[in-house]
C-alpha cells in the first residue's frame, strides 16, 4: 500500500442550491499522475481550489501529505505547486523576474531565486526568452513558464488546472511529456484536470471520471473499461459482405455463426457492420469461423475501449440516472 | 570616529556599486534598468531571506514608482506646487501687513496666499489629492484578477491579506514619501527665496498638515481599492472613484444649498437663532464631504488666525483679541475633522478587506 499524498473524504461544496462537489472521496498515491476528467462545470476546478485551501468546503476533509488544507492552507501551499487555468504573469517583468519573484515568496534569497529560475527556464526550454517581457510570450510559452513557476518551490505535489487548454497539438505533446518526465524523475505527484481525453490517456497512471460533482469511477484505463463494460471489454467490428447485406436470412445465418464462437457475447448490426462484443481476445477465432462457413471476410477491426468510449458510455449512463 | 568609519563604509559600498555597474556594462548594452539593478547591490537585501510580505511590498512599491500613471500624477502635482509657490513668493511682500496679528507666521503664508490667478498650495492639494489616491488604487485588485496573476499569487505560501495590505501600504508609502519631499522642497525654496527660516511652531504645523494630507489621500486610496475589489473592470472602478470625487467637490455643495434654501422659512427671518440653526445645519451636512473636512482642518492648521469652524455671533466676537491660536488649540479645533477622516479611511479599508478575504478566487 503506497502512501496517499492527497486524501479527500466526504468533500462537499455548495453554491446556494447548486452542489458543485458532492461527497467526494478520492486518494492519490505518491508519485502517480492522476487525471481528473470531466465535462465543463463538473466541479474539477472547485475540487482543486479546495485541495489548496483557497475555498472552504461545506463538509468533508482534505489532507495533503497529512496536512489539513482547511486549517493550514499556508503549510499546504508550501508543498503544493498550483498552475491555474489560463495562468497570467506580470506583463511588465521578464520571465526570469516573474520566476524570481515567486521564488522569493517561497523563502529564497534573491540570488538563490535567480539562480534557480535560470535553471528552470532552461529546463522548460525558455532559456532564450528569459529576458523577454512575459507580455510578449505566446500561450505555449506562458504555459511552460507556468510549469517552471510551479516547480521553483520544489513541490511534492503539483496540481494543474486544464494545463493543455489552448495549446497546439505539438505543444500539448511536449507539455505532457514534460510533466510525465518530472513525475518519473523526481517522484512528484501530479494531479491535473482536463477534458482532453486522448492526451490524458497517454500520460496518466490513473484517471478519475468526474460528473456533476461526483467521482463516477477511478482507476487506470483498463480497470475503468472493465468496470464500465463489465464482462465484455472487447469489441470487434466485422464488415458485412455485399452478398449478405441485402438478405436478412443470410445476415441471420452470419450472426449465428458469430455467436457460436466461444467468448462472443452479443452481435449487433449497425451502419453495415456487425459489432461483436467478446469477453476475451477472440478476433482470430472470429475470422476463422467466418471463412469456414463460406462468408467473405472483407473487413475485421479490433477495437479497444479508449477514454472516449468510457466517457460516452458514462454520459449515456448519466442520462439514464436523471 | 563613528563618522569616519561611516564614511569609509559608504565609500566601500559605493566602489562596489561602481564596479558592479561597470561589470554589467561591459557584458551587454547598458539599459537604465540594468544600471538600476546594479545599484541594488547597495542593499544587503539580495542575500537575505525576506518575509513574503516584504517581498510583495517591495514589488508593489517598485510597480507604483515605475508606472506611467505615477509619473504623470507626480508631474501634475509638482508643476502645480511650483506654480502656487511662484505666486505665493510674488505676493508675499504685499500679504504681510504691519498690523497683521498673524504676522509672525510668514512662512505658513507660502502655503496659503494667492493673488487670485492660481489657487494656493493647500487648495491644490485638496483638489489633486483625491486624484492621486484614486489613480494609485483603482486597479489594485482587479488588474491582478484580470491578468490571471491573483490566483497564481494566492497559490504561494502567503496569507491572503498580505496582498491587499501590501497594495495599500505600498501606495501609502509612495504617497507619504512624495508629499514629504514636496513639502520640504517648498520649504527649502521658501527659505532660499525669502531668507526667513520657519519657526519651530510653523515647522510642526507644516508636518501636521502633511500628515493630514496623507490621511486624506489614504481615504481616497482605500475607497478606490474598495472599488477595485468590488468591480471587475478597472475602468468601472476608476469612473466610480472619479464620479464620487466630482460629486463631493461640485454637486454636493449645490445640493446642500438647495436643501437649505428649500427649508428656509421667510417667516422666521428676523430670528437670529433660526439663522444660526440654518447655518449649523448647512455646515453639519457639508461635513459629510471628506473634502470639506480636509479643507477645514488644513486651513485651521495653516492659518492660525482661524479660531472657529462654525458660525460666530457678534457677542462671541466681542472683546476677543485678534491673535493667532496656539498650536495645541488649533489641533483641538480640528480634532473632530481628523477623527472623521481617519474613521472614513478605516471604513473604506474594511469594506475592501472583508469581501476580498471571503471571495473565492478563480482564474480570470
Amino acid at each position: 500500500m503506497a502512501e496517499n499524498v492527497i486524501q479527500i473524504s466526504g468533500l462537499t461544496k455548495k453554491y446556494g442550491e447548486f452542489t458543485a462537489v458532492d461527497h467526494l472521496d478520492l486518494s492519490v498515491e505518491k508519485g502517480e499522475i492522476f487525471g481528473l476528467l470531466g465535462p465543463n462545470g463538473a466541479g474539477k476546478s472547485t475540487t482543486i481550489l479546495m485541495i489548496l485551501g483557497l475555498t472552504e468546503p461545506d463538509e468533508g476533509t482534505v489532507r495533503v501529505s497529512g496536512i489539513d488544507s482547511i486549517s493550514k492552507p499556508v503549510e499546504v501551499k508550501k508543498i503544493v505547486g498550483y498552475l491555474p487555468e489560463d495562468v497570467g504573469f506580470y506583463d511588465r517583468y521578464s520571465g526570469l523576474e516573474n520566476l524570481a519573484f515567486t521564488g522569493r515568496l517561497n523563502g529564497m534569497t534573491e540570488t538563490e531565486a535567480i539562480k534557480k529560475a535560470k535553471l528552470l527556464l532552461k529546463r522548460v526550454g525558455l532559456e532564450e526568452n528569459s529576458e523577454k517581457k512575459t507580455g510578449n510570450y505566446s500561450r505555449g510559452m506562458r504555459q511552460r513558464l507556468g510549469l517552471a513557476d510551479v516547480l521553483i518551490k520544489d513541490p511534492e505535489v503539483i496540481i494543474l488546472d486544464e494545463p493543455i487548454l489552448g495549446l497546439d497539438p505539438y505543444g500539448v505533446k511536449e507539455f505532457l511529456e514534460m510533466i510525465a518526465g518530472l513525475s518519473r524523475e523526481e517522484g512528484i505527484t501530479v494531479l491535473f484536470s482536463s477534458h482532453h481525453l486522448y492526451q490524458v490517456q497517454q500520460v496518466c497512471d490513473r484517471v478519475g471520471l468526474f460528473v456533476r460533482g461526483k467521482l463516477l469511477a477511478d482507476g487506470d484505463i483498463n480497470t475503468l473499461s472493465r468496470k464500465l463494460f463489465g464482462s465484455s471489454p472487447y469489441l470487434v467490428e466485422v464488415g458485412i459482405p455485399v452478398q449478405v447485406a441485402g438478405d436478412p436470412d443470410k445476415l441471420k445465418n452470419m450472426t449465428r455463426v458469430l455467436l457460436d464462437v466461444e467468448g462472443v457475447l452479443t452481435v449487433e448490426e449497425k451502419d453495415n457492420k456487425l459489432y461483436v462484443e467478446c469477453s476475451h481476445e477472440v478476433t482470430a477465432d472470429i475470422s476463422r469461423a467466418i471463412v469456414r462457413s463460406g462468408f467473405e471476410l472483407i473487413y475485421l477491426n479490433k477495437r479497444e475501449y479508449g477514454l472516449d468510449d468510457i466517457y460516452y458510455r458514462y454520459f449515456e449512463g448519466g442520462a439514464d440516472h436523471e | 570616529m563613528i563618522f569616519i568609519t561611516g564614511i569609509l563604509r559608504e565609500e566601500r559600498i559605493m566602489n562596489n556599486a561602481v564596479n558592479k555597474v561597470q561589470g554589467s556594462a561591459g557584458m551587454k548594452k547598458i539599459g537604465w534598468r540594468r544600471v538600476f539593478a546594479g545599484t541594488r547591490v547597495l542593499k544587503p537585501n539580495k542575500e537575505r531571506i525576506n518575509s513574503p510580505f516584504r517581498v510583495i511590498l517591495e514589488k508593489e512599491i517598485a510597480d507604483q514608482v515605475r508606472s506611467w500613471r505615477f509619473i504623470v500624477l507626480i508631474a501634475i502635482i509638482a508643476l502645480t506646487t511650483l506654480g502656487s509657490l511662484y505666486t505665493a513668493l510674488n505676493n508675499i511682500s504685499t500679504a504681510i501687513k504691519p498690523d497683521d496679528p498673524t504676522g509672525s507666521f510668514i512662512f505658513l503664508k507660502l502655503f496659503t496666499i494667492t493673488d487670485g490667478t492660481l489657487p494656493s498650495f493647500i487648495v491644490f492639494v485638496s483638489f489633486l489629492g483625491p486624484l492621486l489616491g484614486i489613480g494609485l488604487g483603482f486597479d489594485a485588485v482587479n488588474s491582478e484578477q484580470n491578468g490571471g496573476t491573483l490566483s497564481r499569487l494566492l497559490a504561494q505560501p502567503i496569507h491572503r491579506d498580505y496582498i491587499i495590505n501590501a497594495k495599500f501600504l505600498a501606495a501609502l508609502t509612495v504617497i507619504s514619501v512624495m508629499f514629504f519631499s514636496l513639502v520640504f522642497l517648498v520649504m527649502g525654496i521658501g527659505i532660499i527665496a525669502t531668507g526667513i527660516p520657519p519657526t519651530p511652531e510653523e515647522f510642526v504645523r507644516i508636518v501636521f498638515f502633511t500628515l493630514l494630507t496623507i490621511v486624506y489621500v489614504a481615504f481616497w486610496l482605500n475607497m478606490s481599492i474598495w472599488f477595485s475589489v468590488r468591480f471587475r473592470q478597472p475602468a468601472t472602478s476608476a469612473l466610480m472613484g472619479i464620479s464620487i470625487w466630482i460629486f463631493f467637490t461640485v454637486f454636493y455643495p449645490l445640493i446642500i444649498n438647495l436643501v437649505i434654501k428649500a427649508i428656509n422659512n421667510p417667516a422666521y427671518h428676523g430670528n437670529p437663532d433660526y439663522q444660526v440653526f440654518l447655518e449649523k445645519l448647512r455646515l453639519g451636512l457639508m461635513r459629510f464631504a471628506p473634502n470639506v473636512l480636509f479643507s477645514e482642518a488644513t486651513s485651521t492648521l495653516m492659518m492660525p488666525s482661524v479660531r472657529s469652524l462654525g458660525p460666530l455671533t457678534m457677542e462671541q466676537m466681542l472683546g476677543a483679541i485678534p491673535g493667532p491660536l496656539p498650536l495645541g488649540q488649533s489641533i483641538l479645533l480640528i480634532w473632530p475633522e481628523v477623527t472623521a477622516l481617519t474613521a472614513a479611511t478605516v471604513l473604506c479599508f474594511v469594506l475592501a478587506y472583508v469581501p476580498f478575504m471571503r471571495r473565492e478566487i478563480r482564474s480570470r
